[in-house]
C-alpha cells in the first residue's frame, strides 16, 4: 500500500552533486513531487517534496539520503498563515491554486488555511495585502 | 416617529434596542417594517477595507533649540511639512524613500505611509528625521530621533475620502496579468476583484443621506470620530436602482477622529503588488431609526445591491466609459459571478468578516450607553456630480 509523506531534505553544504531525485525514482520506486527547492553548489540548500511509495521503500530511501549527510525533517510547513494578521478580505482565494486558502462559510466570509492542501506556490506571499502569509525559509 | 434626542435618552438609560445592518434584515422580515421601526432605535453599519485617502496630522512638540521643520520623514516615509513649525501630515499612500516602485515590475511596495500609521497606533517606535533651513528664532537645521504615539501632542486622522458608497468590480480582458488597487487581475477575465461590505456598508444603508451628513458621529477604528464634510469625489448624481441604491461609486465621507484612541486591529498598512501602499481602516456608523423609511433602507440585502463590472485591462485606464454589466453582492460573495455565460472567480479587498465584527462592537458600545448619536448639522448635496480633468495645451 502506498503512502505519501511530505519531507524536507536539508543539505548542510555541497552534497548537491548526486542525482538524488533520479535515484529516489529509479532505485526506491518512489513518486516524487517537488514543492520547493534551492540547491546551489557550495552552499546550503533544501528540497521540499512529497514521497509516495510503500512504507518500506520510503524508509530505505530516507536511510540512503541520511547516509549522504543530508538531514531529513518531517512535518515541515514552508508557508505560514498568521491568523492575527489576516483580515479575511479574501483577495488571496482566487490566487491559491489548491484552495488551501479558502472561505469555508460564505455567511461569515472568514478566510481559513488548510496547510495540507498547500503546495507552496508562494502566490499568497505577494497577493496578501496585509502580509499574513510568509515563508519559513 | 422618533427624534435623535429620544434615541440618545434611551441609549443613556441603556435601554436602546440596537441591531446590526445584518440582523435587521431578518428582524424586519419577521416583525414587519412598521413594528420594527417602532421597536428598533439604532441599526449599526460598518466597513473595513483599504481607504487610500487617509492620513493624519501630527504634532511632534518642540526640540531644544527650536526647529521649524521644512522636510521630515517617519521611518523614511516623507511627511508633508508645509504647515506650522512642528506639524506634519502623513499620508497613507506615501512610499518609503528609495522605494523602487514599479521599476522592477511588478513592484513589491513593502512599506509606506499606511504602515507607519499602523505602527504608531500599535504603540511602536518610529524614527523621525527632519531638516530645516534655520531661522533666527528656529536655529536648528537637522534632527534625528525616535518617537512613539505617546510622545506626540496630537495625532488626528483626517481622511478626505473614506467609505465609498459602492465600488466597481474589476476584471482584465487583456492577455497579460495586471496589478491594480483591486488586486492582481489574471488575463482573459479569469478573476474579478470587488470592494464593499455590501448590505453592512454605511452609505448603502442610507442611500439618500437622510441620517449621514456633516457632523454625524462615527466609530473610526475604535475612536470617536465624525463626518467633517462630504468626501472628495462625492457624486450623489449617479445611476441608482429602484431602491435608490447607487450602482456605482456615488457618495463618499470625509472622516476625522483622534488617532490616539484607535485600536491597531482596525488600522492596518496595506501593500498591493504592482500598485502601491495604502491603509485599511475600520469604520462603523450608527443609523438612528427615525421612521419607517429610514428602517426600510437599512433592510437592504446583498441581492438588491448591484455593482458595475469594468475592464481594468482597457476601459478603466482609458476612461472610455464602457462597462461590462452589473452583478449583485450576493453573487460576488458567492465566490463567482457570471459574465456573459462565463463563470469568473471573485476575490475581495474589503473584509466582510471585519465589517461584521465592527458592526457588533458598535452595537455593544451603543447598548452599554457608551456611544451617542449626533444629528447632521448639514445635509450632503443631493445633486452633485463629478468633474473630469481637461488636459489643455499642445500636448493633449
Amino acid at each position: 500500500m502506498n503512502t505519501t509523506r511530505k519531507v524536507l531534505f536539508y543539505f548542510p553544504r555541497s552534497e548537491t552533486d548526486k542525482p538524488i531525485v533520479y535515484r529516489l525514482v529509479k532505485e526506491f520506486d518512489l513518486m516524487v513531487n517537488i514543492f520547493r527547492a534551492k540547491v546551489t553548489p557550495e552552499e546550503e540548500g533544501y528540497l521540499l517534496l512529497d514521497l509516495t511509495g510503500t512504507e518500506e521503500d520510503i524508509r530505505r530511501a530516507c536511510d540512503w539520503i541520511r547516509s549522504l549527510g543530508v538531514q531529513i525533517r518531517e512535518g515541515v510547513k514552508g508557508v505560514r498563515w498568521d491568523e492575527d494578521r489576516c483580515t479575511s478580505c479574501g483577495n488571496c482565494v482566487t490566487h491559491c491554486p489548491t484552495r488551501a486558502l479558502f472561505i469555508p462559510q460564505r455567511s461569515s466570509m472568514k478566510v481559513s488555511f488548510d496547510p495540507n492542501q498547500c503546495i507552496e506556490c508562494m502566490n499568497c506571499l505577494d497577493m496578501c495585502p496585509f502580509g499574513a502569509c510568509s515563508s519559513v525559509f | 416617529m422618533k427624534t435623535y434626542d429620544e434615541i440618545n435618552a434611551k441609549i443613556e438609560a441603556k435601554k436602546a434596542v440596537v441591531l446590526t445592518a445584518e440582523e435587521i434584515i431578518g428582524y424586519a422580515e419577521k416583525k414587519g417594517v412598521e413594528a420594527a421601526a417602532r421597536e428598533v432605535d439604532v441599526v449599526t453599519t460598518a466597513t473595513f477595507g483599504p481607504m487610500c485617502s487617509s492620513g493624519c496630522f501630527l504634532n511632534f512638540g518642540h526640540a531644544r533649540p527650536r526647529m521649524r521643520i521644512t522636510e521630515a520623514w517617519l521611518d523614511d516615509v516623507a511627511v508633508y511639512s508645509g504647515i506650522a513649525a512642528v506639524d506634519a501630515y502623513l499620508g497613507a499612500t506615501q512610499l518609503r524613500h528609495n522605494d523602487p516602485a514599479n521599476m522592477d515590475y511588478p513592484g513589491e511596495f513593502r512599506f509606506g505611509g499606511g504602515h507607519v500609521i499602523e505602527k504608531l497606533v500599535a504603540g511602536e517606535k518610529v524614527q523621525l528625521f527632519a531638516l530645516s533651513y534655520g531661522t533666527d528664532d528656529y536655529p536648528r537645521r537637522e534632527l534625528r530621533t525616535w518617537i512613539t504615539m505617546d510622545d506626540l501632542n496630537q495625532a488626528v486622522m483626517v481622511n478626505p475620502r473614506n467609505c465609498y458608497q459602492n465600488y466597481n468590480v474589476a476584471v482584465n480582458s487583456s492577455d497579460r496579468p495586471i496589478y491594480t488597487y483591486l488586486g492582481m487581475l489574471k488575463p482573459g477575465m479569469r478573476n474579478a476583484g470587488y470592494s464593499s461590505a455590501g448590505q453592512l456598508s454605511p452609505l448603502l444603508n442610507d442611500p439618500l443621506y437622510r441620517t449621514i451628513g456633516v457632523g454625524t458621529a462615527v466609530w473610526l477604528a475604535g475612536a470617536w470620530g465624525h463626518v467633517y464634510a462630504p468626501g472628495t469625489q462625492f457624486a450623489s448624481l449617479c445611476a441608482r436602482g429602484p431602491n435608490d441604491v447607487p450602482m456605482e461609486g456615488a457618495g463618499t465621507l470625509a472622516l476625522t477622529g483622534d488617532m490616539k484612541k484607535m485600536r491597531s486591529r482596525f488600522v492596518r498598512g496595506v501593500r498591493l503588488v504592482g500598485y502601491g501602499v495604502s491603509l485599511a481602516l475600520g469604520v462603523g456608523i450608527p443609523i438612528p431609526i427615525l421612521d419607517e423609511d429610514v428602517l426600510r433602507r437599512t433592510t437592504v440585502r446583498d441581492r438588491d445591491i448591484f455593482a458595475t463590472v469594468i475592464d481594468y485591462g482597457k476601459d478603466y485606464p482609458e476612461r472610455n466609459g464602457k462597462t461590462l454589466g452589473r452583478v449583485s453582492y450576493e453573487e460576488l460573495k458567492s465566490g463567482e459571478i457570471n459574465l456573459g455565460g462565463v463563470r469568473v472567480e471573485t476575490g475581495s479587498m474589503s473584509s466582510y468578516a471585519m465589517a461584521q465584527e465592527i458592526s457588533q462592537i458598535l452595537k455593544d458600545e451603543i447598548s452599554r450607553g457608551e456611544f451617542l448619536l449626533s444629528p447632521p448639522m448639514r445635509s450632503f448635496p443631493p445633486d452633485q456630480s463629478m468633474k473630469s480633468l481637461e488636459i489643455r495645451g499642445r500636448n493633449s
